[in-house]
């Protein structure tokens, strides 16, 4: 896997809320430096000469408090901390705020080749986006041939062999109002262990589609920025195979589940054949998982009512003899 | 199931044509057919997928058929990587 620097961690690119602000003050040279853990390290132990147990491979976030306490060794001259701190090849150390290092501080930065990048956000909230970015990035990743679309704000990742109809049918659901997360090629992010997210490899490829008899089509600029979408989390797994008539396919729904990096989605496989609109079966099983999320299950609800039924039933042969029940059709309503 | 390092040979890299000669070949067999770079794993068989590894001149891409025909697939492939992806 490529190394994560940390000019990658300046080029990232987000907005908003998510938003790092940050900008390279010093030590340009320390840029191609290697990000290797998702760990942020306040060194205010470390400042103050306790070294054990130091994290000196995480980035080094130094907050007010740190800052001031750099200026006081300053003041009393006391060097002898900070330079330790730089011999542990730290990838690099971020300002919290408005405060600028001093120069015999960014001398030693330059010299000892480690980038100081300075951030406008209080230490709470850039900890914060700075965590969810780094877990992002040292995700398990795995890429898979399929296609993503989000239907009714359910992630669906269809696969299933080549040439099954795929992306005609995540064309379809585009034409019905649904979006395109990625064609053909998925790359899956486990994010703590406990979702999936999907995008697509490359967001310059991400939105283009390859229909057999068509070529390569844009979807972008034929449908509009409506239709797309960078990543969603995948929250269902459809397996689209050709219809096999002696094969027993699930006629009730129960849960079928598929795991993805150790996470398990529900699953469900359509067999495809000629005349089965399969976007509309997606659509179903989208709005189907919704229900399952909001607490109602179709399947099981349906077969308790069944169940309830049959006991009702049970109850009142008890009371009525089987006479009265082949006369009295209207005292059975309910 | 076997797989052998491919290298590609014509300067413009795996753009939309290579992509295509390469898919077209590949999907004449009946076998799976991967292509490998770093961390990435695509299907042969489609171009987008293909084109997705942005791979460029002299970029090695490990190749891995599994399936009845892998030979015949391999040897498909190989021959196709080596003109230059030129039918």
């Amino acid at each position: 896997m490529k190394e994560f620097t940390v000019l990658d961690l300046l080029d990232l690119d987000l907005k908003e809320h998510n938003h790092l602000q940050l900008t390279c003050i010093a030590g340009r040279s320390g840029l191609s430096r290697p990000i290797r853990n998702a760990k942020i390290a306040r060194p205010g132990l470390a400042l103050s000469g306790y070294f054990v147990g130091f994290s000196g491979d995480s980035i080094q976030l130094i907050g007010r408090a740190e800052q001031s306490f750099i200026d006081m060794l300053e003041e009393k001259n006391e060097y002898e901390n900070i330079e330790k701190l730089f011999e542990y090849n730290i990838p690099c150390i971020i300002f919290i705020g408005d405060y600028r290092p001093s120069e015999h501080f960014v001398e030693l930065a330059e010299k000892k080749a480690t980038a100081i990048l300075s951030t406008p956000l209080e230490s709470s909230d850039f900890s914060r986006r700075l965590y969810s970015q780094l877990d992002e990035v040292f995700a398990p990743t795995m890429t898979i041939h399929g296609v993503l679309v989000e239907v009714y704000g359910i992630g669906v990742l269809i696969t299933g062999d080549s040439g099954v109809g795929k992306s005609e049918t995540a064309l379809e659901l585009i034409e019905r109002g649904h979006r395109l997360i990625s064609d053909d090629t998925v790359k899956l992010k486990s994010i703590s262990d406990s979702f999936l997210v999907g995008s697509g490899e490359n967001p310059m490829l991400a939105h283009h589609m390859e229909i057999r008899g068509l070529g390569i089509i844009n979807l972008t600029n034929l449908f509009g920025v409506g239709a797309i979408r960078e990543k969603k989390q995948v929250e269902l797994s459809v397996f689209l195979e050709a219809w096999d008539s002696s094969k027993q396919y699930d006629r009730i729904g129960d849960a079928l589940t598929d795991t993805f990096l150790g996470i398990s989605v529900p699953k469900i496989v359509i067999p495809v054949r000629p005349g089965r609109n399969v976007p509309i079966l997606i659509e179903t099983a989208a709005r189907n998982e919704r229900l399952k999320k909001l607490g109602y299950y179709s399947s099981k609800e349906f077969d308790q009512n069944v169940l309830k039924w049959l006991e009702s039933e049970a109850a009142r042969r008890m009371y009525f003899s089987s006479d009265d029940i082949g006369e009295g059709e209207s005292g059975f309503d309910q | 199931m076997i797989s052998k390092e491919l290298e590609v040979l014509n300067r413009a890299g795996i753009h939309a044509r290579p992509a295509s000669e390469i898919a077209k070949t590949a999907s004449s067999f009946k076998c799976d057919i991967f292509f490998e770079k770093e961390n990435m794993k695509v299907n042969a068989k489609s171009i987008m997928g293909v084109i997705t590894l942005g791979a460029t001149y002299k970029t090695k891409l490990l190749c891995i058929c599994s399936g009845e025909d892998e030979n015949e697939a391999m040897a498909a492939l190989q021959a196709l990587f080596e003109r230059r992806f030129e039918s």
